[in-house]
């Protein structure tokens, strides 16, 4: 246990040093990140941070992920000039920024939770490990491991908040179609932070036979890491994509930010490109004062929740904060701790946008490229309206249109006149 | 002699029942008591303690208030105290102060199970700065070598969890703890305490375990009773059951 005693001198390293090992040996950006697990968990997390390794230099392993990437999940995904988006954002000048979306609700399931559930599917099966669970908020992420695991023979229960499987009816169904079991969580608040926790018991349970696929940038190291690793190729196909369409790089990145994997999947491929702006765009809800939203990075204070330290919503005793956003899929009062670490470094930006901002961006998109954006995505989206007019003629912006609107039809029925 | 360590949650039904409980606990040949601090999101602990805790907070308790409970009843204690708290409020207060504080109201140790050996520099820093014993846990699921470093890190005694899972009593415990209490004992001195999943002390007996750690089995009495006076009277009970089967 010798290395223990790095990491406290890691967190006096100037920034752009600690910047150079994103995570450290420690599984820390910065003084983010770490292990705060109980202990039956610890030796898992070993294993799996020594499989995750050995597997990133596996030419076989690569070969099967980018095979199964393409034939399954439908990769490369395509960076889509959005014209009537473009236009609508032209000053009177006829002057204004051009907005790219980058096409992850194309994927197979309607979302980029896909990438990171085959990785981990793939990952669980060489650790020889049968039984798979999951957590889920919206019902995507939960959806992606029930795909996997039936494409791969592999047993799945999902774990989901009482109050999501309401919101989510559709995501429910689909889920037990594909053969997994979904088990309702009652405790404390029924929604996403209390299934990561239950999912995170179970795993405490049957760590010996069992593999957690959690979804997002966030939990105990290697997780972080790991899931942005198998999302990282968002970012990738975006720079080849942008050097074949105007040989060049994006100026600003664009995405929503719940956990934030699909922001770190865009944005890790760019970080070291100081050129490039990053912009993370959190849930504020019914407004950022009304104490009901989920801006963690915008209102939240440094904290330890479901194994990892980052930003989190908390009251003045460190209990957690139930969080509100319309979007499942952001309702979660933590953050993954590299976003954290990018926006103390300043490296990132974070923005909040209300429900009612995204509910017209919803309907904004839908009308004028014909693409109806899950309400997570339409956050980021939303966020154009204040991004654009400030931005100089011919900015190219990508923007990550991290999944399909479908499963949120239902709630906007509620919401929106059309 | 096994010694008995009970834990309860503190606030469930409410603090002046907690603040009996104690007595009560002690009274009965207590060795040492754990005190739960309630938490939003008790991560290590199975659907009992979870639920007691959702009861306190519910109910308002928060850290001030069980620490001034504390500090009156601490003085009439025999036995001495060890604190069960997650680590975010132990961090929201500042984990300089929040020792500082937990010390001036006579508390002599501190479990705080989502902290492994890793990430617990800070805490044993301050910890040791001012007296307060931290105990670390180890499990059937930890590594031989790991565990060596965690017995020779621990303070006060060593807490193994006796199976792979969360707190809960159960009807049958791992025949692995047998087997790794003569491991931990080749290689330490250190008083070793069993818990997670202990409810009747046939469990440990003739382990030789030094100490036996009953959670949930506790809480229930307390939870589940009609009304305090009554849940009291059943901890009595239970409490000096275990004590003499402990003997």
């Amino acid at each position: 246990m010798t290395k223990q005693s790095t990491s406290l001198s890691e967190e006096k390293a100037p920034a752009d040093q600690s910047a150079v090992l994103r995570p450290d040996s420690l599984g820390r950006f910065g003084k983010f990140g770490g292990k705060y697990v109980p202990e039956t968990l610890m030796h898992a997390l070993s294993e799996l941070e020594t499989a995750f390794q050995a597997l990133a230099t596996d030419l076989d392993f690569q070969e099967e992920l980018d095979c199964i990437l393409k034939d399954y999940v439908g990769r490369e995904s395509p960076l889509y000039f959005a014209e009537r988006l473009t236009e609508h954002y032209k000053r009177a000048n006829g002057e204004g920024p051009e907005i790219y979306l980058k096409r992850e609700d194309l994927n197979h399931t309607g979302a980029h939770k896909i990438n990171n559930a085959v990785g981990q599917a793939l990952l669980a099966k060489r650790l020889g490990k049968e039984r798979i669970i999951a957590e889920t908020g919206a019902g995507q992420h939960g959806v992606a491991t029930a795909t996997v695991c039936a494409r791969f023979g592999l047993k799945c229960i999902i774990y989901m908040g009482a109050q999501d499987m309401e919101r989510q009816a559709l995501n429910v169904f689909r889920m037990k179609l594909l053969g997994a079991e979904v088990r309702a969580v009652h405790s404390g608040t029924a929604t996403l932070k209390d299934a990561t926790s239950e999912a995170i018991r179970d795993w405490v349970t049957n760590v010996e036979t069992t593999h957690y696929i959690l979804g997002s940038v966030a939990g105990p190291h290697p997780y972080p890491m790991m899931v942005r690793e198998f999302h990282a190729v968002i970012g990738k196909e975006t720079r080849k994509q942008a050097l074949e369409k105007w040989g060049g790089k994006p100026d600003v990145l664009v995405a929503c930010v719940g956990g934030g994997s699909n922001a770190m999947g865009l944005f890790h491929e760019f970080v070291d490109d100081k050129d490039v702006r990053l912009i993370g765009v959190e849930a504020a809800g019914f407004g950022l004062d009304s104490g009901k939203h989920a801006a963690t990075l915008t209102k939240g204070e440094v904290g330890v929740l479901h194994g990892a330290m980052s930003y989190l919503l908390q009251d003045d005793d460190g209990q957690i904060i139930e969080p509100h956003s319309i979007s499942a899929g952001l309702d979660y009062p933590g953050v993954g701790p590299e976003h954290s670490f990018l926006k103390d470094i300043g490296r990132a930006e974070y923005y909040s946008i209300t429900d009612e901002e995204a509910l017209e961006a919803f309907k904004r998109l839908s009308r004028l490229e014909g693409i109806i954006p899950a309400l997570e995505t339409s956050h980021a989206l939303a966020y154009l309206e204040k991004l654009c007019p400030t931005l100089p003629d011919g900015t190219k912006v990508v923007l990550n249109c991290s999944g399909r609107g479908d499963k949120d039809v239902h709630t906007a029925i509620k919401h929106l006149q059309v | 002699m096994v010694a008995l360590i009970p834990y309860i949650t503190a606030g469930d039904p409410d603090l002046s029942t907690t603040a009996e409980a104690l007595k009560v606990l002690d009274t009965c040949g207590s060795d040492i008591i754990e005190l739960g601090v309630p938490y939003s999101d008790p991560l290590a602990d199975g659907p009992v303690i979870q639920a007691a805790a959702t009861r306190a907070l519910a109910r308002g308790t928060n850290l001030d208030a069980i620490l001034k409970m504390l500090n009156e009843v601490i003085p009439q204690l025999s036995c001495p105290i060890a604190l069960f708290t997650y680590y975010n409020p132990i961090l929201k207060r500042g984990v300089e102060k929040f020792i500082v504080t937990v010390k001036e109201v006579g508390v002599h140790g501190l479990v705080v199970p989502d902290v492994p050996l890793e990430e617990t520099e800070l805490l044993r820093r301050e910890a040791s700065k001012h007296n307060i014993e931290l105990v670390l846990l180890t499990t059937p699921t930890t590594p031989r070598e790991r565990m060596k470093a965690i017995v020779e890190a621990t303070e006060g005694f060593l807490y193994l969890v006796s199976s792979v899972g969360v707190t809960g009593a159960r009807t049958s415990v791992s025949g692995k703890v047998q087997s790794l209490l003569q491991e931990i004992k080749a290689e330490s001195s250190k008083p070793v305490a069993v818990g997670f999943g202990i409810s009747k002390p046939e469990h440990v007996a003739g382990w030789g375990a030094d100490g036996v750690i009953v959670g949930s089995a506790v809480v229930k009495i307390l939870g589940e009773a009609g009304s305090p006076e009554e849940g009291l009277k059943e901890l009595e009970g239970f409490i000096k059951s275990l004590k003499s089967a402990l003997i």
